[in-house]
Parts: C-alpha cells; sequence; structure tokens
C-alpha cells in the first residue's frame, strides 16, 4: 500500500520534545488498551488559558481530535433533542433520532478513547440559536450538522497520513452521510442528495477544517484552536 | 552477478516481488538478450531500469491509482446501466416520488461515470468502458423479476448501493498519494451513502425491515446479498470496544451501525461478478 509517508513508524512528539517513533500497529494497539498512557505525548496542548482557544494539536492526532470535537457537537446536539423532544415527533422519528443520538455518542467515545491521553477536553456548546420544541429548526440544524460532519470528513481525508485512519474516518463519514440523507428527506422527501449538497459532477464537498470550524463556532461556546492541523 | 540470485535475496523481504515483475516478462526476456551483449559494467543500469518498472515510486503508485479508478468506474457503470435500466422500464415504478429519487440517483451514477472516465484521461491513463449488453442484472437468474418487481429492483439497488459504499471505502488507501483523486473519491464515497440510506427509506416505506443505515450483518433482503453485508457486525474498532463504551448505553445493534465497513477489491469482485455477462 502506497502511502503519503512512506515510512511504517509514526512520530509523536513527546511532552517533553523528543520525538518518538514507533510502528503504527503498536500505536493502533496501544490507544486501545491500558498503555494508552504512552500517548500522554501531548501533541496537542490541553488547555493554552489564552485567546488562541482548545489546541487540537497537529498531524493525525490533530485530525483525530478535530472530529472528536465535531462529534461532541453533534452528540450534544442529539442528546439535547431528547431531554424534550419536539411536539409532534413521530415514534419512526424518535426511534431513528435515538439511533443517530447513540451513533454519535458511539464516534465521540471512540475518539475520546482512542486518543486517550491526547485527547481535548469537552466541549461547551451553544445552542442559543436552535428552538428545541420546533420540529423545524431541530432538523434544520440536524440537517446542517450531517452535511457538516460529511465535508468535514471529506476535506480532512487527504490531510490524514496513516492509512487505518483513513479508513476509520471512511467508516465514520458514510454513516453520517446516511444521518444526512434520512434528515434531508424527512425535511423534504427526496431531498437526501440534492443540488445544495452535490456538485454539478454528483460529488459530495469537502471543506477544509478552518471552514468547518468556522461554521461550527456557531455552536460552540469553547474557542477551537487548528493553527496547528496539516493544511495538505 | 546472477540475477535469479538476486531476485532470491529480494524476495526475502518482499515476498510479491515475481507478482510485481510478472507482466515484465517480455522486459526480463530482452534483459537477458541484452546483458549476454553489454559490459559488465552497465548491467547495474539496465537491472535498474528493470526494477525501477516494478517498484518505481513515480510509476507504481500511479498505476495504482489508475487501477483503482478503473475498479471505481467499473462498479460506477454497474449502477448507472442498472438505473438506466430501471428507469427506462415501463411499468416497474410505481408513479409517486419514487420516480424523481431513482431519476436522481441515475443521474448521479451516469455524472460519477463521466467524471472517472475524464479523472482517469487527465491522469494519462485508459478508462474501461461498459455497455448495456455487457450487464445481466438478474444476476444469472438470482433476482430474476429485477425488471418487473418494484421490490426486486429496490432490492438490488440498496445492495449496490451499501456494496458501493464499502468498496469505495476499502480502496481509499491506495488513492493516499494523490489528494485531488482521494478528495474526489471521497466526495463520491459519501453520496453512495446517501443514496443507500434514501433507498433503504424506500424499501421500508414498502414494508422491509431495514433503517437508513446497516445494522448488525442483516441484509433486510436475504441470503442471496449476504456477502455484501458479512463484516458490518463489527462493534470493536481499532481496538475499542464500542458496545456500551465509557459507560454510555450503546447496544451491540448501534455500536454496528455506527460504523460502516470495508470490503476488499476481491470481494466486491465476487460479489459483482454475477451482474456481468
Amino acid at each position: 500500500m502506497s502511502t503519503k509517508n512512506s515510512s511504517e513508524k509514526d512520530l509523536l512528539v513527546a511532552s517533553d520534545g523528543r520525538i518518538q517513533s514507533f510502528s503504527r500497529r503498536n500505536f493502533l494497539g496501544y490507544i486501545g488498551g491500558a498503555s494508552a498512557l504512552l500517548l500522554t505525548a501531548a501533541a496537542c496542548k490541553k488547555d493554552d488559558n489564552n485567546d488562541n482557544g482548545i489546541d487540537l494539536g497537529s498531524g493525525d492526532v490533530g485530525i483525530l481530535n478535530y472530529a472528536y470535537a465535531l462529534e461532541q457537537l453533534e452528540a450534544a446536539f442529539y442528546t439535547k433533542i431528547f431531554e424534550a423532544p419536539y411536539s409532534g415527533i413521530t415514534a419512526s422519528e424518535s426511534a431513528l433520532l435515538a439511533d443517530i443520538r447513540d451513533h454519535e455518542i458511539a464516534h465521540r467515545e471512540f475518539f475520546k478513547s482512542a486518543l486517550a491521553g491526547s485527547a481535548i477536553p469537552a466541549l461547551t456548546v451553544d445552542f442559543s440559536s436552535i428552538n428545541f420544541s420546533s420540529r423545524d429548526s431541530v432538523l434544520g440544524a440536524a440537517k446542517a450538522f450531517e452535511d457538516l460532519g460529511v465535508t468535514a470528513y471529506n476535506g480532512a481525508g487527504k490531510l490524514i497520513t496513516n492509512p487505518d485512519y483513513l479508513v476509520l474516518a471512511g467508516k465514520i463519514v458514510s454513516v453520517e452521510a446516511r444521518h444526512a440523507a434520512y434528515i434531508r428527506d424527512l425535511i423534504s422527501n427526496g431531498s437526501f442528495a440534492d443540488n445544495t449538497a452535490l456538485d454539478a459532477n454528483g460529488l459530495d464537498k469537502a471543506r477544509t477544517p478552518n471552514e468547518v470550524l468556522t461554521i461550527a463556532g456557531t455552536y460552540l461556546k469553547t474557542k477551537i484552536n487548528a493553527s496547528n492541523l496539516p493544511t495538505s | 552477478m546472477n540475477i535469479q540470485n538476486i531476485i532470491n535475496e529480494i524476495e526475502k523481504v518482499d515476498p510479491e516481488v515475481y507478482e510485481r515483475l510478472d507482466g515484465r516478462r517480455g522486459a526480463m526476456k530482452n534483459f537477458a538478450n541484452f546483458s549476454g551483449k553489454v559490459a559488465l559494467a552497465a548491467l547495474p543500469i539496465a537491472l535498474g531500469s528493470m526494477f525501477k518498472k516494478a517498484y518505481g515510486k513515480g510509476s507504481g503508485v500511479t498505476a495504482l491509482i489508475d487501477e483503482t479508478l478503473n475498479f471505481a468506474l467499473q462498479l460506477e457503470y454497474l449502477e448507472a446501466n442498472f438505473y438506466i435500466k430501471g428507469v427506462a422500464t415501463p411499468g416497474l415504478i410505481p408513479a409517486g416520488p419514487g420516480v424523481g429519487a431513482l431519476t436522481t440517483i441515475r443521474d448521479h451514477e451516469n455524472a460519477h461515470v463521466t467524471f472517472l472516465r475524464a479523472a482517469i484521461t487527465s491522469l494519462g491513463a485508459m478508462p474501461v468502458t461498459f455497455t448495456a449488453a455487457q450487464f445481466d442484472f438478474t444476476a444469472r437468474g438470482a433476482f430474476g423479476d429485477v425488471f418487473s418487481n418494484y421490490d426486486t429492483f429496490l432490492a438490488v439497488a440498496q445492495t449496490f448501493e451499501d456494496t458501493g459504499v464499502r468498496a469505495y471505502k476499502g480502496q481509499a488507501g491506495n488513492l493516499m498519494a494523490n489528494n485531488d483523486i482521494l478528495t474526489a473519491a471521497l466526495n463520491i464515497h459519501s453520496v453512495e451513502a446517501r443514496h443507500a440510506s434514501h433507498v433503504r427509506q424506500m424499501r421500508k416505506a414498502r414494508g422491509a425491515n431495514v433503517k437508513p443505515w446497516i445494522t448488525g450483518k442483516d441484509t433486510g433482503i436475504g441470503a442471496a446479498v449476504q456477502a455484501s453485508y458479512n463484516g458490518e457486525d463489527l462493534t470493536t474498532q481499532a481496538g475499542v470496544n464500542i458496545v456500551n463504551i465509557n459507560g454510555f448505553n450503546i447496544s451491540a445493534a448501534a455500536a454496528s451501525e455506527a460504523f460502516d465497513e470495508t470490503l476488499t477489491k476481491d470481494q466486491v469482485v465476487a460479489i459483482v461478478t454475477p451482474f456481468f455477462v
């Protein structure tokens, strides 16, 4: 398999600034297990205590934190829906929106566990622009989140150097696209992939982290600093 | 200097050396003739040229991308021809929103064919071409009423879309050397997932027991398409168990739904082969 980085090694900067190198397989083994502390390796700083906001970090860890931030936002949104569901919610809508909530929580917690000591902290959301008692408002926001998630993962793919992480992002983005299509159809049946989402070639769109975070920022009290993310 | 010894040595670190050199037997034969005539000093250059063809970063990576895009193009031809024929078959699709949805999907698959052909051409490679006569959408009789029974048609559509999602996902790693191509492939991949979601909703509206996402390895169709869904029941990702993760109430069903899985090229080929004449 060819990769942009032909090395089988992943490089991480240790907290004392030393470059650490260990094999991808070991890395994947560690991130799920008790040895996750090895990743305290702090490619990100938990909190800068300055105006720049939460630093997502650099390299693949930064991209995973970026995904973790978006999943935090989505999971919080769907969790909030169920604190007081909008009036007129049908049994079918309730069941499938609960599915989506569980998927987003699964994504969020997966990244949290995988990143372990390198994970950014919990973000504080701001849903003041959403009227949770209104179906239109809730579904409109859901559509925005899901379409945003699709463009975010599609744009992040090329920024990832480890093929295993690319596959993981792929496993998640297609589920986000399934969500997006379902939500769109709830709003207007048949709009699952209309020209507000796709381009003239029938392709979804990709957004850069900065474009995504500008949009997501509307729903976040916590400021996010993406300045150390890879750009190509 | 014995070239066979050299290749044997390489085989110790790269078991696929013969596979890489395969198809270049002509070159090897030429090399043998050539080596009989040239001075010993020229041998390293001649050898280098041969192995550069087999291992060369530029040519090897490009060839892999060409091959991967042509594989995707083949799948898009399959889908495009399926919807072209379905939409054009009188009496198959009942009047209503299904007509518009399937026409939309048809147009996307056609656009993907056009796009991939242009991408492959732009890379200096030759895109494959398939015509309607090369497809058998009954899959050698497994779906004999595919163009007369709307439910069968939608079941095949669902299988194509879900399989397409898995196929693109499985090939993404092969495209990492070209950011533009990788991004384009990802942008197609998520559209296939949107299609899958909608076709599943269409089937649900007609009584099928499916959701927009894949639960476990359930087909919602039957054993005939099981190969397209095997492996989708995975609930552990990168060593992390998703079920009830970190104390949250996540069922095995939700854990499997939350992540779509890959298929290898060989698995996809085995699945779609019956649909080709």
